[in-house]
């Protein structure tokens, strides 16, 4: 069976010879069950890409002369998975975290001289690199960029890495030859982190971090408010000092915050809502204790799909605590949760070996009762919606950017593969699955 | 048809109930069912001890007396032959927050104890169960200035917010000594560069003066800037600085101090320091040697807050004598006890035990020992109008003793806050063998989950 499904993958890679360059502008899908997502689903029926984008969709819709029409008898098309938080196509992080700022001069006081490693307040903007942006530094060349389309997904947010405040993450189609074709929205959110080790000196503790983001905010809305009165009539006016940090501050459309435990989620539930910018808090494998809070603070929420699982080197004669083990065999349960409160979710592959264990990981919460249609919308509209792209991405609609995912089978079933993905209408043939993984990594 | 209807009503509204996490019945209900604690040995605090009851409606102490009438609808607790004290306050402690000590400044007054509870910590449970009903949550000892502290009631069950004492005034941590200067020395920082000033306690009062002095200069900021605005003038308000505004709220009298001290001469120093900027130190937290300087701290109107016995861990507490307290209260000194306890509550399961101590070393009475855990304490934390005794209109918070509460032989039976049962010694040893059995049930489960998966693993 499986060398069957090899051999017609041959066969139409031979036949079709397609690679993203050569598609043809205009492409019709028929006789395909297609999952519009936004609308129903149709049994069997059509989809016309033209120029890029999805022109038409629907059961009586023929393809247009001159298209290229490619049979999809027991094809499956979804809008494009969308991987809500990844670092695709960005640099490897940089060994150790430091205050990227340059220390400022100090205000006359108890501290002496600071060398410029060492943060001795929130004036010298520790960890922070709020200027970057995904964007600015995609490398199209990235090769985990193949992998990740190759497991079906078309998008991904992907963000830079860094230490307290790393920089702005962008929106990016998983196909393109340059980082400006890739790129679907530039500021999709501002990634910030609570873990202080490695900043050097201030701030060295988890309330030290959140006192630095509350005076960093303040900061901002000071500088923005000394930089209108400044344009407005600078005459006489001390010009305020230009502050790349606190520009990327107010550029922000919205953060995203780490958090994996109730209390957690419930702490930056606290904090988004005095940051006020619309948050989403990634991590949630407790979510389903919190989804009250989540619900209130209406937030959104990224899921972290490496389910916590047993350490392998636990010490036998440790005693896990009851909340570990619940948090262990609940965690799995949180997507269903989600859905039933109505807060925004989606899934992120971030800590997998490879980007197609992301499926593998949310069929888990599927057999524990976490509904395949809501496991699609959060894979595609619903992540697309949280980073405000559901416009232009997300669901198969007229108008919208063509980015299919077209499967074999179902997706979640355990045969189904993946048969090709169209992104910005240009067609990619998945690579051979790689070996599988030694053993020692597999699990890791 | 109509009682079937009602029944099924009501069990869809206990569902409901149960599904709402962190909701107690009571609240559920919309109201608290009121109390009434009878015939136990009542120790009020403010009026002395006496067999009666203690009535409760909506969270409070309505009455208390050898004869009272039970409100309506209350639940009745039969307590003849135990005693009933007000829930203990510990005046210091660092209990339920995942964070400590910010400790990369020598002023972190920025940081807030408040960001980082974690309302989850098994230790709130503990000192519950040990009849601690509030806790003054400090920041750690490692800079002359720390974080701000928060208030917190033992509401085990309720998320962070539902934690906080919503009256307690606000309140910031100072440290004196060892703990402040041993940051600036050579052998904890390394490099020369990256060392934290002060390193001697002259620098601690360097730090402490001249945080002060800044504070009054964006005072001053502010104070013209609204000038000018008030003017009618274009002018740019002042950068907000989270370091100083807390230090203004001491210098203007809305901010409690509760600084962290040892020996006698920088008790001395912080006292005219304070006076010197014209404010007062709400609490001396240790005070090892408070005995030796107590009637000045009396006259400062600085209250104390001290360990029972505990000395000579280290060079600045070799001087420290179990009378302190007794000493400190004879000299017209407002004392407490408290634990300093961090993750555990290891001293709050029994900081009635604490109190006993000063009977024993110091001769005071029984009532002046359990003000020491309860009404001293709420005092100095500016809370005495809500608890800290047994009076009408005082939350209601309670605590069931099996016998003298100073007593070591003596254990907790039930704890209320605010009305509410919140432990109960039965059902705790109930709820244990749930938690153990349904423990026991994961445990199972993951090792077969393994079991099952162990074969039909491959590579896909």
């Amino acid at each position: 069976m499986r060398r069957a499904t090899l051999s017609v993958l041959a066969v139409l890679c031979a036949v079709m010879a397609a690679t993203a360059a050569e598609t043809p502008s205009l492409v019709a899908i028929q006789n395909a069950r297609i999952v519009t997502v936004s609308g129903a689903t149709l049994e069997k029926g059509t989809v016309v890409i033209a120029g890029g984008l999805i022109r038409e969709v629907g059961e009586s819709v023929t393809p247009p002369a001159g298209a290229w029409v490619i049979d999809g008898a027991g094809l499956t098309v979804y809008p494009g998975l969308i991987d809500a938080f990844s670092a695709w196509g960005q640099p490897a992080p940089p060994a150790g975290g430091r205050p990227a700022a340059q220390p400022q001069p100090r205000p006359q006081g108890q501290e002496q001289p600071a060398a410029p490693q060492r943060s001795w307040g929130p004036e010298d903007r520790p960890g922070t690199t709020s200027w970057v942006k995904a964007a600015d530094q995609l490398d199209p060349a990235d090769r985990r960029i193949d992998a990740a389309r190759s497991a079906g997904f078309t998008t991904a947010v992907t963000f830079p890495s860094g230490s307290l405040i790393a920089g702005h993450g962008a929106v990016i189609n998983l196909g393109g030859e340059s980082a400006g074709e890739m790129v679907v929205h530039p500021l999709a959110g501002l990634r910030m982190e609570l873990n202080a080790r490695g900043v050097g000196g201030f701030p060295n503790s988890l309330m030290g971090v959140i006192a630095y983001f509350r005076q960093l905010w303040l900061d901002a809305a000071h500088y923005q408010q000394a930089k209108e009165m400044y344009d407005k009539k600078p005459a006489g006016l001390a010009r305020p000092a230009y502050d790349r940090a606190l520009e990327g501050i107010l550029e922000a459309n919205r953060v995203v915050l780490p958090a994996v435990t109730r209390v957690e989620l419930e702490r930056m539930a606290a904090l988004a809502a005095e940051l006020r910018k619309p948050a989403i808090l990634r991590g949630a494998h407790d979510a389903y204790r919190a989804t009250a809070a989540l619900k209130e603070a209406g937030l959104s929420v990224i899921v972290n799909v490496k389910w916590p699982a047993k350490p392998r080197d636990l010490d036998p004669q440790v005693e896990e605590s009851y909340r570990t083990l619940e948090l262990r065999d609940k965690a799995p349960t949180t997507p269903a949760a989600l859905a039933a409160a109505g807060i925004p979710f989606a899934f992120t592959s971030e800590g997998l070996d490879a980007p197609r264990d992301l499926i593998a990981a949310v069929k888990k919460s599927i057999d524990l009762g976490f509904k395949r249609e809501d496991a699609i919308h959060a894979l595609t509209l619903g992540a697309a919606r949280i980073y405000g792209v559901d416009n232009r991405l997300g669901s198969i609609e007229p108008g919208k950017i063509a980015n299919l995912t077209v499967i074999k089978g179902e997706l979640f079933d355990s045969m189904a593969r993946v048969q090709m993905v169209f992104v910005d209408g240009k067609k990619y043939d998945p690579a051979p699955e790689p070996p599988p993984a030694r053993r020692g990594e597999e699990t890791r | 048809m109509r009682i079937r209807t009602a029944f099924i009503l009501l069990c869809c509204a206990w569902a409901l109930a149960a599904q709402q996490p962190r909701r107690t019945l009571g609240e559920a209900l919309g109201k608290k069912q009121p109390l009434l604690i009878q015939n136990a040995t009542i120790h009020t605090i403010t009026k002395g001890a006496f067999t009666g009851s203690i009535s409760v409606v909506d969270g409070k102490i309505a009455d208390v007396g050898e004869k009272i009438l039970a409100p309506a609808g209350a639940k009745i607790i039969n307590a003849s032959g135990k005693h009933v004290i007000p829930g203990m306050i510990d005046c210091h402690t660092h209990i339920a927050i995942d964070a400590i000590n910010e400790g990369s400044v020598s002023v972190s007054s920025m940081t807030s104890v408040a960001d980082v509870v974690n309302a989850e910590q098994r230790s709130i449970y503990y000192a519950l169960a040990g009849g601690v009903t509030t806790g003054n949550v400090l920041h750690g000892s490692a800079n002359a200035i720390g974080g701000l502290n928060t208030v917190l009631k033992m509401r085990w069950g309720k998320d962070a917010g539902g934690l906080v004492m919503a009256e307690a005034p606000p309140g910031i941590k100072f440290a004196l000594g060892e703990n402040p200067k041993r940051q600036g020395m050579a052998a904890q920082q390394g490099s020369q560069a990256a060392r934290r000033y002060p390193g001697t306690r002259m620098g601690v009062e360097d730090v402490i003066r001249q945080a002060f002095i800044d504070a009054r200069a964006y005072s001053f900021q502010w104070k013209s800037y609204e000038q000018s605005r008030a003017k009618g003038e274009n002018v740019l308000p002042p950068r907000r600085d989270l370091k100083l505004e807390p230090l203004v709220e001491v210098l203007e009298g809305k901010r409690l101090v509760h600084a962290h001290s040892y020996r006698a001469d920088e008790i001395l120093m912080l006292l005219r320091l304070a006076e010197e900027f014209d404010f007062r130190i709400a609490t001396l937290q240790h005070v090892l040697e408070g005995y030796k300087v107590a009637k000045e701290i009396a006259e400062h109107g600085a209250g104390a807050s001290t360990f029972s016995d505990w000395w000579s861990y280290k060079v600045e507490a070799f001087d420290a004598i179990p009378h302190n307290a007794a000493l400190l209260r004879e000299k017209g000194v407002l004392v407490s006890i408290n634990s300093d306890d961090a993750s555990g509550a290891e001293i709050m399961r029994r900081l009635n035990t604490e109190a006993a101590k000063a009977v024993k070393y110091g001769g005071v009475s029984d009532n002046d020992a359990l003000a020491m855990v309860t009404l001293n304490p709420a005092k100095q934390l500016g809370i005495d109008k809500y608890v800290g005794s047994i009076e009408p209109g005082k939350h209601a918070d309670l605590v069931i003793y099996d016998g003298d509460p100073l007593s070591i032989y003596s254990r907790v039976e039930k704890v209320f806050i605010d009305g509410e049962q919140y432990f109960d010694r039965e059902t705790d040893a109930m709820l244990r063998r749930e938690l153990d059995a349904q423990k026991k049930g994961l445990l199972e489960k993951e090792k077969l989950d393994e079991r099952q998966r162990t074969p039909a693993r491959r590579p896909s």
